[in-house]
């Protein structure tokens, strides 16, 4: 390189720099046929600029010194291919991020000088093209999965979805009703719910896992693993004949293990996890089938007249290959038992155990009742906060719904129980959503639910009643009262294995097992890998509103990449 | 800079998926540290041929670190697994060639972690500092 160019960018972050004097010193370098400072040159005029001096001053290399590459490099890139050179023969060179603030004149130079030497040095990329194999893989079938996965089947493509349990739907299908507008699940997820089931270009996986991941961007090879479900479910129709005749009742996994009284919250052994799934196929629990663990019963055989049970079904694999792949695995809330101060009591549940209590459509058909004694609870307390923003306890950051999901719940209880009262203990009361605050300020002044500021400090059981510690540190002084039922709103976490499923993936989680996104506001959706996406609670805490906004975003990164054939891969090259 | 302290010059070769993105993070969140590294971005901590830390060292550095991301965190899954095998093999010879194997770090940095990073930074500083000069600058005077 004969007529290389220097530009370097100048603004207010970079005012403790001196850049007369680095343009003086670099214009003195071989080679350098044009130094110059510039403003503002990752905005369109100044990128302008950059154009035009190319092709005045024919130059066949380029330096641009700004921030760092890592935010500016694509759209420098951008611009000095767009002048006709190749994408080698610039270099970007940071002088302000990890320039310091002391003596920066004279690093810059040093690091410009560097820069100039690399910049001779380069050679033009190796680019490969690779067909793009137009299908998607779906990871997890919750809200985000659900939608990202319509998006892409309504854009004309083939998806693949993945689903670990026997029904789609996740969380949000247990819930009694979604705040702020309380319309319950059931009825707006599970049309969706049938849609994915229904829809052409949708294959659903359910009760199945990813065993493994090879391939990169637009040749994904995926391993899935469909486990056994000791059920044929090509032959099954769907009738549930065989639930009806199974013997055994056991604590259900839908049902967040609910111990009701008259075992109003059990499954049986063959199991569908409730009455809208999708596929509306049961499995068989080895654990607790008769046959398999006392040789004797096969009860659901008899009963089913498509013939379609199978002791003897073992797990399959199934290979595809797949352009791009959207992770929404979705969360799990923290144990009740991390908080050591909180009793496990059967009166002290999470927040997704109340939904189910509270939802119609739930074990207790929506009439609100004490799992320990099956009487109406009159009291309730709601403790905002345990684990999250609290690093001793759980975790360092804020769950994000637990303030709306509580109030939700607490204004559904008195819509439930006319004479009750319910309290609600808040370090602050996070309503950043639309129509949020407003749901709030309704809960408080028509439904009077009792918000309390504070820690509480001890949960225990005592007689009949619980006993809740805590302080008022409005009023400053410490509160002892005694309640028929706790719930604790408790963190979230990222779902149970999302680590193994990142690490089959490639892509990056954070301390906490959240998936990191590429940029945290301006690629959220995103992974470290490309052609793998991310959608939903996978990423970080959210509610329904946004998880279906990323399914919808990441649904749209897909189809971005489909609408191309082929996706060029540069490659460095190398000496 | 006063003649008279010693101010010890690090190379830094930082993985571009963490330790170079705490570093802009650092910057970008104005945190001071001291300006003694010169930090080199690379793709992966997995491509830093012990040769590029010889040379390094050779050259007059008095330190050099090696900024790669946390176990398992890899974005190339086993990158920083191969670096630290090599930083290994690395250390065991550095001793008998005369440089002192206390002057290459390997840290696990991560992109989220500019503050790690900065004190990282000023620790290995402070180290040197007490350690003075990498000795081959007095047998090779430039």
């Amino acid at each position: 390189m004969e007529r290389i160019g220097v530009f370097v960018c100048h603004c207010k972050l970079m005012a403790y720099m001196d850049t007369g004097t680095v343009v003086e010193a670099i214009s003195k370098k071989p080679d350098v046929v044009h130094a110059a400072a510039y403003e503002d040159l990752c905005l369109a005029p100044g990128l302008e600029q950059v154009k035009d001096t190319i092709k005045n001053e024919k130059l066949d290399g380029v330096l641009i010194t700004s921030c760092s590459p890592v935010l500016h490099q694509e759209v420098l890139r951008q611009a000095v291919t767009a002048a006709g050179l190749e994408a080698h023969q610039m270099q970007a060179v940071d002088i302000r991020s990890q320039n310091g603030v002391k003596e920066n004149t004279e690093r810059a130079i040093e690091a410009i000088s560097s820069a100039l030497d690399k910049l001779k040095a380069s050679l033009p990329p190796v680019r490969t093209k690779v067909p793009i194999t137009k299908k998607v893989l779906v990871i997890g079938g919750g809200i985000a999965g659900i939608r990202a996965s319509l998006d892409i089947a309504d854009g004309g493509y083939e998806v693949i979805l993945v689903e670990r349990t026997h029904s789609i739907g996740g969380h949000m299908i247990q819930y009694s009703e979604t705040f702020p507008t309380l319309d319950c699940p059931q009825c707006i997820e599970t049309p969706l719910m049938t849609d994915t089931g229904q829809h052409d270009n949708i294959t659903i996986y359910a009760y199945s896992e990813i065993e493994e991941v090879t391939g990169s961007i637009g040749k994904f090879k995926v391993k899935i693993r469909r486990k056994a479900a000791y059920v044929d479910w090509d032959k099954c129709n769907g009738c549930l004949m065989c639930i009806e005749k199974c013997p055994p009742r056991v604590l259900s996994e839908y049902e967040r293990y609910l111990d009701m009284p008259k075992r109003q919250a059990h499954r049986r052994a063959i199991w569908v996890p409730h009455a809208q799934a999708v596929p509306m196929r049961p499995i068989i629990d080895k654990d607790h089938c008769l046959y398999f663990t006392k040789g004797k019963c096969r009860v659901c055989e008899q009963a089913c007249p498509s013939k379609a049970i199978d002791f003897t079904q073992q797990e399959s694999f199934v290979e595809i290959e797949v352009g791009a792949i959207v992770v929404a695995s979705g969360f799990d809330l923290m144990p009740k038992s991390a908080i050591k101060e909180y009793e496990l009591d059967k009166d002290i549940l999470e927040g997704i155990e109340f939904e189910r209590i509270l939802c119609p459509a739930g074990p207790t058909a929506g009439k609100v009742i004490r799992p320990s004694d099956g009487r109406e609870p009159k009291t309730v307390a709601f403790i905002s906060c345990c684990g999250s923003r609290d690093p001793e306890h759980g975790v360092p950051y804020c769950s994000k719904v637990c303030c709306m999901y509580l109030v939700k719940m607490a204004l559904l209880y008195m819509h439930a129980v006319h004479d009750g009262q319910t309290f609600i203990f808040y370090i602050d009361i996070r309503t950043t959503g639309k129509g949020y605050e407003e749901f709030v300020q309704r809960a408080v002044t028509e439904d009077n639910v009792l918000y309390l500021r504070g820690k509480v400090s001890k949960i225990f059981r005592d007689g009949d009643k619980i006993k809740v510690w805590g302080a008022d540190t409005l009023t400053g002084k410490r509160i002892e009262m005694a309640v028929d039922l706790v719930v604790l709103g408790m963190a979230m976490l990222p779902s149970e294995g999302v680590k193994e499923l990142a690490d089959k993936l490639g892509i990056a989680t954070d301390e906490h097992g959240f998936m990191v996104e590429l940029h945290s506001k301006l690629r959220p959706m995103e992974s470290s890998v490309p052609g793998i996406y991310l959608a939903g609670c996978c990423q970080g805490p959210k509610d329904i509103q946004d998880t279906v906004a990323q399914g919808g975003g990441a649904a749209s990164k897909v189809l971005a990449l489909f609408a191309q054939d082929e996706v060029i891969l540069e490659e460095a090259a190398v000496r | 800079m006063q003649e008279d302290e010693f101010e010890p010059n690090i190379v830094g070769l930082l993985c571009h998926w963490c330790t170079y993105t705490a570093a802009d993070l650092a910057g970008t969140t104005r945190t001071q540290y001291p300006t003694n590294i010169r930090p080199i971005q690379t793709m992966c901590s997995g491509m830093v041929d012990p040769v590029y830390v010889l040379w390094a060292l050779l050259g007059g550095a008095d330190g050099v670190m090696i900024g790669a991301c946390h176990p398992a965190d890899c974005h190339y899954v086993s990158g920083n697994y191969k670096c630290r095998r090599k930083t290994a093999v690395l250390k065991s010879i550095l001793n008998t060639l005369g440089l002192e194997d206390d002057r290459v770090w390997l840290c696990w940095i991560s992109a989220a972690e500019g503050q790690k990073f900065a004190n990282t930074v000023a620790k290995m500083v402070d180290e040197l500092k007490k350690k003075g000069p990498n000795p081959i600058n007095a047998y090779w005077s430039t």
